[in-house]
């Protein structure tokens, strides 16, 4: 546990409510992130990761559809009680999110640069030559001839090109912490590992934290400094991510870690959670 | 010939068409120059990065694509040179299952209707009765309930749809089966579970598998043979654990050093 953390979570309770149904999505969960920290959010479809990413600036439909609670600490303000013009000033511009498809941020009608621009005059008025800065993000993220590729559409650009567009979008307001959501889920390998190391690189660049969702522990290896592991809306493991890794003590975790095809391992069949032994 | 397929020098081109008059500016080589064999009850792996090929090679082999040049045989027939009539019977023999089981499943159709419509189309002289028992096994054989026969596709999982996707594969007693990036969108956990039903199943029928998948672990782990493709052509094929211990092509050293080593653990 980080002392002193920039971000902490405490007691987050999400639960969605239908007119036959209630479903406590996360249930009490805790966890902290420090500066400059990565900490992966591991589990599988349906554990409650992407509820907990987006409850961290409030982005979640509001009562009575889904109702929130318990403490996030944000440089030394709980978000769960300021106001919603406070919030504003969070999202996007100190909390910035990627997810694994690039059309949930990318719009399709206007250039990556136009977007990319936009951003930067919200988040950071005190920007006088945006154009410059425009280039700069794309620059950052590994696109090149970005003064000229600031022009493209997404449809323009490859699957990796358009996720380096949404980092650099997503970075152009320089966020204190970047929440990546299945990030390299639908990408080749090869891909992944170039987005990751991005990543890594851009993290240490612009001191910031990440927090990285994924339900795949074989991408937090050399990625996260410390990990949750989610299982049904609760946290059932946290540590480093070497201690986890090495040493699993959550018969869930072992299951999770288990089930990857290896490399070389020559099994028979697949190991596969037995949902009924948990 | 021993093999259940055999691709011969297979080309397939798009023509890129530009100007008022959609003329053929130049092509996209798809595919260009890939032949290959699989062996009668053996899974061969096609690995590749997005956009190198492979989708092409399977829809070409069930002809919703037409090629540009090159052979498929099936057995000794030259599958690639006969009329939609004369494809009929094939088009039983060899299945496909695709990665999104929900955009490939009917959504306005329940599960009774997705597994029933290729049954009474290569079976129709199956009874109402016998067919609605034949689905009712088809969905046990791969660990749905009999009860989900009157659902719809979306009242279930991402790993349930593609039960479904094979149960209606299996439907039809195919000897082939295309998988193409049939458990890429699963998470891990799901994955492993359909990796070890397509496995069972396959002891169970027999089945020969072209396995398309851009993962090389998961290639790896199913495959007995595997072919490695890279802009429309194959640049290393060799058994699965020579592709691991031994691989000889740039390409593939770059494919399986971008996979993250995972610690083995015992547990699970
Ligand atoms: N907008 C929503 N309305 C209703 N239920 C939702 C909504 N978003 C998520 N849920 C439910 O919350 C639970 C957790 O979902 P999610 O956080 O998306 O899982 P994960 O990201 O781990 O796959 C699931 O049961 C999901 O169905
Ligand atoms: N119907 C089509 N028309 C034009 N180009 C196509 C068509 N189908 C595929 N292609 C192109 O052929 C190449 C190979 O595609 P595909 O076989 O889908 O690759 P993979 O399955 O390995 O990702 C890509 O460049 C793709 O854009
Ligand atoms: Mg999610
Ligand atoms: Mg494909």
């Amino acid at each position: 546990m980080p002392e002193n953390p920039l971000l902490e979570v405490k007691d987050l309770r999400i639960t969605f409510r239908s007119r036959d149904s209630v479903n406590p999505a996360v249930k009490g969960i805790e966890f902290s992130l420090g500066r400059g920290e990565t900490l992966a959010i591991v589990g599988e479809s349906g554990s409650g990761k992407s509820v907990t990413a987006l409850a961290l600036s409030r982005l979640l439909p509001p009562p009575p559809a889904c109702t929130l609670s318990g403490e996030i600490h944000f440089r030394g303000r709980d978000l769960m009680t300021v106001t919603e013009k406070e919030l504003r000033r969070v999202r996007g511009k100190q909390i910035a999110y990627i997810f694994q498809e690039p059309s949930a941020s990318l719009n399709p009608f206007f250039s990556v640069g136009h977007q990319i621009a936009e951003a930067i005059r919200l988040h950071r008025p005190e920007v006088s030559d945006v154009r410059a800065e425009v280039i700069e993000a794309l620059d950052l993220v590994g696109i090149q001839r970005p003064e000229i590729r600031f022009r493209d559409y997404p449809h323009q650009m490859s699957g990796g090109m358009q996720q380096r567009a949404m980092i650099a979008m997503a970075l152009s307001c320089h966020p204190r912490i970047l929440v990546a959501d299945e990030p390299t889920t639908a990408l080749d390998v090869t891909i992944q590992a170039q987005i990751l190391d991005l990543m890594q690189r851009l993290k240490e660049q612009l001191e910031m934290s990440i927090i990285l969702i994924t339900h795949n522990f074989g991408i937090v290896d050399g990625f996260a400094d410390r990990l949750i592991v989610m299982y049904r809306g609760d946290i059932v493991e946290s540590g480093s991510t070497e201690e986890v890794l090495s040493d699993p003590q959550h018969p869930y975790t072992k299951a999770l870690i288990a089930c990857i095809p290896k490399l070389g391992a020559k099994q028979e069949r697949l190991l596969t959670i037995d949902y009924s032994a948990l | 010939m021993n093999a259940l397929l055999e691709v011969r020098n297979l080309k397939v081109y798009f023509p890129i068409e530009e100007g008022i008059f959609r003329r053929a500016t130049d092509y996209v080589r798809a595919v260009d120059g890939v032949s290959f064999e699989i062996e009668a009850g053996t899974t061969v792996g096609l690995v590749g990065e997005s956009g190198s090929g492979k989708s092409t090679i399977g829809k070409a082999i069930v002809r919703l694509v037409d090629p540009t040049e090159g052979e498929v045989y099936y057995r000794n027939d030259n599958i690639s040179s006969l009329d939609d009539r004369a494809f009929f019977p094939f088009r039983k023999k060899i299945q496909m299952i695709f990665q999104d089981p929900f955009n490939s499943l009917n959504p306005r159709m329940t599960v009774a209707g997705i597994i029933g419509e290729p049954l009474e189309i290569h079976f129709p002289e199956l009874s109402k009765r016998e067919r609605g028992e034949k689905i009712a096994q088809l969905l046990t054989e791969v660990g749905l309930s009999p009860d989900h026969m009157n659902r719809y596709p979306h009242q279930f999982s991402g790993g349930q749809r593609q039960r479904i996707g094979i149960a209606r594969a299996l439907s039809v007693e195919p000897e082939f089966i295309i998988c193409d990036e049939a458990v890429s969108a699963l998470d891990v956990s799901v994955q492993a579970q359909i990796i070890n039903l397509l496995q069972d199943v396959q002891r169970e029928y027999r089945l020969t598998y072209l396995f398309i998948a851009h993962d090389l672990a998961v290639i790896e782990h199913i495959s007995d043979f595997v072919l490695v493709m890279n802009r429309g052509k194959l640049v290393e094929t060799a058994t699965a654990e020579e592709i691991y211990a031994n691989p000889q092509d740039p390409y593939t050293r770059k494919l399986l050093d971008a996979i993250p080593r995972m610690p083995t653990i015992s547990g699970g």
